[in-house]
């Protein structure tokens, strides 16, 4: 087995040392930091996702891999830092004013983190201003909103209409979530799309923002 | 702590027992047999051979209890140890001897054959929580005659767990004790390590008929464990009222206790039961009514209360269709069976007032008893105190789904059902095809047919097992045992 195989296969156990291990030997072997990243890291956490999908494996399982990933991702940032390395994708996430719930917003946001995206969480009751001036500052490719609350979903089409006075949407995509939160609601509002839990979350951002 | 129901005081439980002693050795109990009535006699009970009747006395009765059997255990075809009826163990069988089965693709009851047996009998192999087959479809493409013993053979042929059984005719046991010995090898083997278990079922009112009361005797004489099953039917062929019913049972079991103890003392029996409310405005016997489900608890405590494992039909649904009613009277009857801690659950499957077993049912039963099993390891703290480091972990970490303790007990605290049951939200459910429970009943009967594994039985022992039913076979008139490679 190559060592990128062996990091996918360590992080599909959830052994973050083991983890750690092998990307820096990796790195000793001069392998390619995107190779170790797409090959090694994100390979095996593609393979947790479909797991899980399957019913095979449950969350506390994706979430282990997850922290190995992070665990991988430490000693690679640096160097995809220095040699301008695009990450998978930057994602500022929050639940929208006048919801405080961030239950299922923490739980995206610690799976879109194990799928390679960098996830700026603004926490909860969260205005329009801040999601769209964090998403222009941090230069994110999406905005990810969550909301509980039937009287706190218009607050969701209130941070598009702002993106769209400011010519920002079609630079910045726009993904809902939460319990009363439908497809149906998101076609509505001209949300790019809508996800039901975290792992069909990570499917959507990485279809919109993902870079293969 | 174990969760516990219970319906009866001590107090109303001995007066129950008293009334139905009085029942035993006043007007006593008819038995269609004649050696047993002479049995009987010999130890100091009234006959009336010309009536078929017999006059028990208090004595006779003492004894038998004095030597019934407290607790017993059960094996499989490899002879591991499998249900241990003592205390408040509980193990969960199909429900028996359906006349029909629910055909999933046209959605009627229709007639088993042979190949719906196997099906029935490989799926029961891959259900973890049912520990027991029985033989619970009475196929029809097999003479009558043999078609007891042939349930039977396929069960011991085709899957490893023991077997909860019955014989149609006193000549049938004969074969049905023959099967059992070629697979233990001797009947000292078969007495050791018991395989099946009867099911003997007097006649209410305080009757045996020949059959039933022979079966009873020859499996007591071969230490072939039975179960009582006592029917009495609540403001029909009982008093109306629930503890007039139990009298009556109590009495009916009682006298199969004599009967199974004075033929050999200490044959292991299950003081069981399936007595039912009769509904007058439908002329039937509901086995899903509360009022059976509550008869059921009480004679198990009664059960207990006299030292022996208990068994009962309960868990299962007078519903026509694997509908809502199907799932709430099964769950219902599961529940307070469970909690009653009634030995051995007699139920999955069945619908149509016991007449027709479905495999779709099956698996969906099969997820009740997991819950059901669930619940009666109750609430134990387990590393929970103090609670202060745990709540200090959550405000750090903001969640505990991986923490260590999570990991620890995660598969221990929380029963997660098959596909049968869902629990995606709407959204994750329509993705994954929007399938109503029939449906995804029907795909879980699929894959885990698929899954099956040959019973690891030896193949000389198969060979004889086929041998001996050919043989049964020929005897009444059947030139070939169906085609069983289905």
């Amino acid at each position: 087995m190559g060592i990128l195989e062996q990091i996918s296969a360590s992080l599909q156990k959830g052994n973050d040392t083991h983890v750690a291990e092998l990307t820096r030997r990796a790195i000793e072997k001069k392998l390619p930091p995107k190779q170790i990243l797409d090959d090694g890291l994100i390979g095996g956490m593609a393979v947790i996702g479909e797991r899980f999908k399957a019913h095979e494996i449950f969350l506390p399982q994706v979430l282990l891999a997850a922290r190995a990933m992070y665990a991988g991702m430490d000693l690679l940032k640096p160097l995809m830092i220095r040699e301008n390395i695009p990450t998978s994708g930057k994602v500022v996430i929050g639940s929208v004013q006048g919801d405080l719930h961030d239950i299922g917003k923490n739980l995206v946001a610690i799976m879109l983190k194990g799928a390679g995206f960098e996830v700026i969480d603004l926490g909860s009751d969260v205005t329009p201003e801040q999601f769209v001036s964090a998403a222009e500052k941090e230069e994110a490719g999406a905005i990810g909103l969550s909301a509980l609350l039937t009287t706190t979903m218009p607050v969701m089409k209130q941070v598009i209409d702002l993106l769209r006075e400011r010519r920002l949407l079609s630079k910045i995509k726009v993904i809902i979530g939460g319990a009363p939160v439908t497809q149906k609601f998101a076609d509505q509002i001209g949300a790019d799309a809508y996800a039901f839990d975290g792992v069909s979350a990570v499917e959507r951002v990485k279809a919109l923002i993902g870079r293969e | 702590m174990r969760p516990k129901l219970k319906f009866l005081s001590d107090d109303l439980i001995e007066q129950i027992v008293r009334e139905a002693r009085i029942l035993l050795c006043r007007p006593g109990l008819d038995i269609h047999n004649q050696d047993i009535l002479k049995m009987l006699a010999d130890h100091g009970a009234t006959i009336d051979l010309e009536k078929h009747h017999a006059i028990l006395t208090d004595g006779i009765i003492d004894n038998a209890l004095k030597t019934a059997c407290h607790s017993f255990k059960l094996y499989d075809v490899l002879g591991n140890e499998t249900h241990d009826f003592s205390g408040d163990n509980v193990h969960f069988t199909p429900g028996s001897a359906a006349i029909t089965i629910l055909d999933n693709e046209t959605g009627e009851m229709r007639p088993p054959t042979s190949a719906d047996y196997i099906k029935y009998t490989k799926l029961v192999s891959r259900l973890n929580h049912i520990a027991s087959q029985s033989t619970a479809l009475i196929p029809t493409d097999v003479n009558a005659q043999v078609s007891d013993s042939y349930r039977l053979y396929l069960s011991l042929l085709h899957c490893e767990k023991p077997v909860v059984t019955g014989a149609f005719t006193i000549e049938a046991f004969t074969i049905m004790k023959e099967l059992q010995l070629a697979v233990r090898g001797s009947e000292s083997g078969l007495k050791e390590r018991p395989l099946t278990i009867f099911s003997v079922c007097p006649t209410a009112p305080l009757k045996w008929s020949d059959v039933t009361s022979q079966n009873l005797v020859d499996c007591a004489r071969y230490g072939i464990p039975v179960e009582y099953i006592s029917m009495p039917l609540s403001g029909f062929m009982a008093p109306v009222t629930l503890v007039g019913t139990l009298v009556q049972h109590t009495a009916e079991t009682l006298s199969g206790i004599v009967i199974s103890q004075l033929t050999n003392p200490g044959a292991p029996a299950l003081y069981g039961g399936s007595p039912a409310v009769f509904d007058v405005r439908y002329e039937t016997t509901p086995m899903g009514a509360v009022e059976t489900m509550m008869i059921d608890c009480a004679h198990n405590e009664i059960g207990k209360h006299l030292g022996l494992p208990t068994q009962a039909y309960i868990g299962l649904s007078d519903a026509n269709a694997l509908d809502a009613q199907a799932g709430l009277e099964t769950s219902m009857g599961a529940t307070l069976a469970a909690l009653a801690g009634i030995n051995n659950i007699s139920g999955p499957g069945m619908i149509d007032f016991e007449s027709c077993q479905s495999l779709e049912k099956l698996v969906v039963d099969n997820e009740i008893c997991g819950m059901t099993l669930r619940m009666l390891k109750g609430i134990e703290p387990k590393e929970d105190f103090p609670a202060l480091p745990r709540f200090e972990e959550l405000l750090k970490e903001k969640h505990l789904l991986i923490s260590e303790h999570s990991q620890r007990y995660l598969r221990d605290e929380h029963y997660f059902p098959g596909p049968v049951i869902n629990r995606a939200n709407k959204s994750r459910w329509q993705e994954e095809g929007g399938f109503t429970l029939r449906q995804r009943a029907a795909q879980e009967v699929s894959k885990l047919l698929t899954e099956y594994r040959p019973s690891r039985l030896p193949d000389d022992c198969k060979k004889e097992l086929t041998r001996l039913m050919q043989r049964e076979a020929h005897r009444h008139g059947m030139e070939h045992l169906p085609d069983q490679t289905t």
